[in-house]
């Protein structure tokens, strides 16, 4: 068997194996909370009684994995090379007030409306990145550490933003502040016609099937072409598996850690984009929170690749999606989360044994040929 | 004449510190820079992150990146707060610590036996912590429980029974109170150093005691006993220490477990502060442990040092708003020593040809101090209140500040975060 495909192999019998375990783990903790766990794995795939239910339990689902997908590839970009943003969750949330503040302040032509927000959520989460990587370059301040206190930093500013000089008019009886609502041109078109394709309902909540999922699928691709296909992504990669390598080949490691933290940021500033495109229209004080922070066990999961990334970001959002059935199955739904965070403990541990018995494996292989193709003469 | 050594230069650096605060104080009028109840408060604050950041420093120095500690930290508050209100608060302390152990055993688990990257297996428990907690909420504190009956919800333990003793110093602090009336009277400096002495002294909760003779303890056994040494090796150079027979994996394990139970004794306190479980209770303290733990160059000193500002900066903020705009001033004061310093320095000084190369960088060192100096100056002057938010932030802006200023002398341990096998040796 040839060694590639039996380590591919390995590797998919890995994973299996640490989602079985983080089943039979989750299902030990439901037995124990006095539920069945038959009843808890039905809840994952019960969409919903009616057909409308159906199409807003898949929409759902999609919209949930859109920005887990992007988070996931804000902290992927960085971990290739041992960059570890943490500082994901305060770049997005900046960056989407800041967008929606920027975007309901003009009324243009939707594409171009569109593109203005994209862009300047983009920059102000690349600039909020850049502290970081200068910090880091000129003063050696590790970016683990700070990126967590610009976290805080960014956490605090947001809040005050969205009640003071970013705040637009809060309607009768709402308790939640805002900022001014979008203008219609800013709207980010659905896709619920993929719904009429299949015969189905169309979804009615959450703004339908949210259009930015095409956006996503193009920076998939593009993250795709910039880490693997170019010189950029193979700096990259290569200042990341062995910095002094790297240096000595001309990589100039200063400006890898500023570009690289930079593109981190700018991704990670879209991650709240659907949600205010797509279904809120303006950043509210229940602006979705945590997403950096899950990005980085989606990146983890997905090995820091883009396909991977999708996958981890699908799964994670398949398990999220259910927290309402569950509930309604008498099941405690924050065993969501447990199973999440057991899935990436298991899955890196797998990886881990796959790699070592891959090794082993090739060891004895490649010890075997020598023995039997090319025996040592020894003569005295 | 004897060598001046650090231990001079750290009594100097407080003496003028205190000088700096009680000048700051005497010009702004703000009695609660130095006043005995934002002291209490500081340390009430200062004592989990130094906890959160023990915990750091001994997995680190046994070279295991901890970035779990949050999640152990969570760990701890639920265990505490569920034992706490049926048995009381020591079970409380002993749930807490196993908690937090149990956190750190799996992340030894997944670091030292299957060699997983270090920052992956914290993200991993900082999402399990919270997760488990809830789940145990969710099972053990819902309605209908016998906990539900005794006043819990699904985010909150019931209250724990009994209370810890809370003993002041006699006659200074309390009684008498000469301390307090000695601070009471606002003179120059003295009432300062009554107001911190008091603030220190006066209703201290025992855990607070407990937990800063944990200081003094780490520092001895890490760095002056042979389990120390054999530590802090495991740290530096594990593939040496196996070399002379130390049991690097068993020595890694047992300092990320411990690690756990500090971090899971930070959680602890939380609770008895507030007396029962909240969830979310411990707002990333964990995290800034790490940070003064980093801060405090992987020793016990410079945490301390580090969780004392955060405490300070957070429990100044909590007894007056205005007081943080005093800040501005502190900085600007700082700012000025410095420039003093520089002048000095460069006038005094006819010095060597090999040494004028320097100047252009420090002259724009100068301007930017200088130019900073003006702006704090100015900010102080006009603003009258910042934004709470602004407030809350103060600790973390200062962290970063003094990361830019001193992270280029920080030196962790040399195979910190380094995956270790047995026999691998490179």
């Amino acid at each position: 068997m040839p060694a590639g495909l039996n380590r591919a192999l390995l590797t998919v019998a890995g994973a299996v194996i640490a989602i079985v375990l983080a089943i039979a783990i989750s299902s030990v903790a439901i037995i124990a909370a006095g539920a069945s766990p038959l009843d808890a794995f039905a809840a994952f795939f019960d969409f919903g009684e009616s057909a409308r239910a159906q199409s807003n339990g898949v929409a759902a689902f999609i919209n949930r994995a859109v920005p887990l997908f992007i988070a996931g590839l804000a902290v992927a970009v960085g971990f290739r090379m041992n960059l570890f943003n943490i500082g994901v969750e305060g770049q997005y949330r900046l960056a989407a007030i800041v967008a929606a503040y920027v975007g309901s302040t003009f009324t243009a032509p939707a594409p171009i409306q569109i593109a203005v927000i994209i862009v300047v959520a983009a920059l102000t989460g690349g600039l909020y990145a850049l502290i970081p990587a200068v910090m880091k370059v000129t003063r050696g301040v590790n970016e683990v550490i700070a990126t967590i206190m610009l976290n805080y930093i960014a956490i605090s500013l947001t809040s005050y933003l969205v009640r003071g000089p970013f705040a637009g008019q809060r309607a009768a009886g709402q308790l939640t502040t805002t900022t001014p609502e979008l203008p219609e041109s800013a709207m980010f078109p659905n896709l619920n016609v993929v719904f009429d394709w299949f015969g189905a309902l169309p979804p009615t909540r959450g703004g339908g099937l949210q259009g930015f999922l095409l956006v996503a699928i193009v920076l998939g691709v593009v993250v795709w072409i910039v880490l693997e296909r170019t010189r950029f992504g193979f700096d990259i990669k290569a200042s990341g598996l062995n910095g002094p390598a790297a240096l000595a080949s001309g990589v100039n490691p200063k400006k890898m850690v500023i570009a690289a933290m930079v593109m981190s940021g700018g991704i990670a500033g879209l991650i709240g984009l659907p949600e205010i495109l797509g279904d809120k229209g303006a950043f509210n004080s229940n602006f979705t929170a945590g997403l950096g922070f899950l990005g980085i066990a989606v990146a983890l999961l997905g090995r820091n690749k883009p396909v991977g990334i999708a996958i981890a970001a699908l799964l994670f959002a398949f398990l999220d999606r259910a927290q309402g059935s569950l509930q309604f199955a008498g099941v405690p739904s924050s065993v969501v989360t447990i199973i999440q965070a057991v899935i990436v403990l298991l899955v890196v541990v797998a990886n881990e044994v796959t790699n070592r018995l891959a090794l082993r494996l090739e060891e004895r292989r490649a010890a075997q040929q020598l023995g039997r193709d090319n025996p040592v003469e020894v003569t005295a | 004449m004897t060598r001046v050594r650090k231990y001079h230069l750290t009594l100097i650096g407080v003496a003028a510190l205190l000088l700096v605060m009680s000048l700051v104080r005497i010009i702004t009028g703000e009695n609660d820079i130095t006043s005995s109840g934002t002291f209490n408060a500081a340390l009430l604050l200062a004592v989990p992150i130094g906890l959160a950041g023990l915990g750091g420093l001994w997995a680190e120095r046994a070279g295991v990146v901890n970035i779990g500690l949050e999640g152990m930290m969570v760990l701890g508050t639920w265990f505490a707060g569920w034992a706490g209100y049926q048995w009381g608060p020591v079970a409380a302390l002993v749930a807490g610590l196993l908690g937090g152990a149990i956190g750190g055993l799996i992340h030894a688990v997944a670091t030292v036996t299957f060699g997983v990257d270090h920052i992956i297996s914290g993200v991993a428990i900082n999402l399990l912590g919270p997760g488990v907690t809830r789940f145990l909420s969710e099972v053990l504190f819902k309605e209908g429980t016998r906990a539900s009956a005794a006043g819990a919800g699904i985010t909150t333990s019931p209250p724990i029974s009994g209370s810890a003793w809370t003993p002041s110093l006699p006659v200074l602090s309390d009684g008498p109170d000469l301390l307090g009336k000695l601070e009471s009277t606002h003179w120059f400096l003295l009432s300062d150093l009554a107001g911190i002495l008091r603030g220190l002294t006066h209703d201290v909760n025992i855990l607070v005691v407990l937990a800063v003779l944990l200081l003094p303890l780490t520092y001895f056994v890490l760095w002056h006993t042979a389990f120390g040494l054999r530590l802090r090796s495991a740290g530096e150079n594990p593939w040496a220490a196996e070399s002379l027979g130390v049991n690097v994996y068993l020595t890694k394990y047992v300092a990320v477990v411990i690690s756990g139970a500090f971090a899971g004794l930070g959680g602890v306190f939380l609770v008895f502060v507030s007396n029962k479980y909240v969830e979310g209770q411990t707002q990333g303290r964990g995290f800034i442990g790490l940070a003064t733990m980093i801060f405090g160059n992987w020793r016990p000193g410079g945490l301390a040092a580090g969780a004392s500002l955060f405490g300070y900066a957070s429990g100044l903020q909590l007894r007056s708003s205005g007081a943080v705009t005093t800040f501005f001033l502190f900085g600007a004061v700082l700012l000025l020593a410095y420039l003093v310093i520089q002048v000095r320095r460069l006038l005094a000084a006819d010095r060597p040809a090999e040494l004028a190369a320097g100047p252009a960088r420090q002259y724009t060192l100068m301007a930017f101090a200088a130019l900073g100096m003006v702006v704090l100056f100015w900010l102080w002057l006009t603003v009258e209140q910042l934004p709470n938010e602004f407030v809350f932030i103060t600790p973390h802006v200062l962290t970063l500040l003094v990361l830019l200023v001193a992270s280029q002398r920080l030196r962790p341990p040399k195979a910190d975060g380094v995956r270790y096998r047995r026999g691998e040796q490179h």
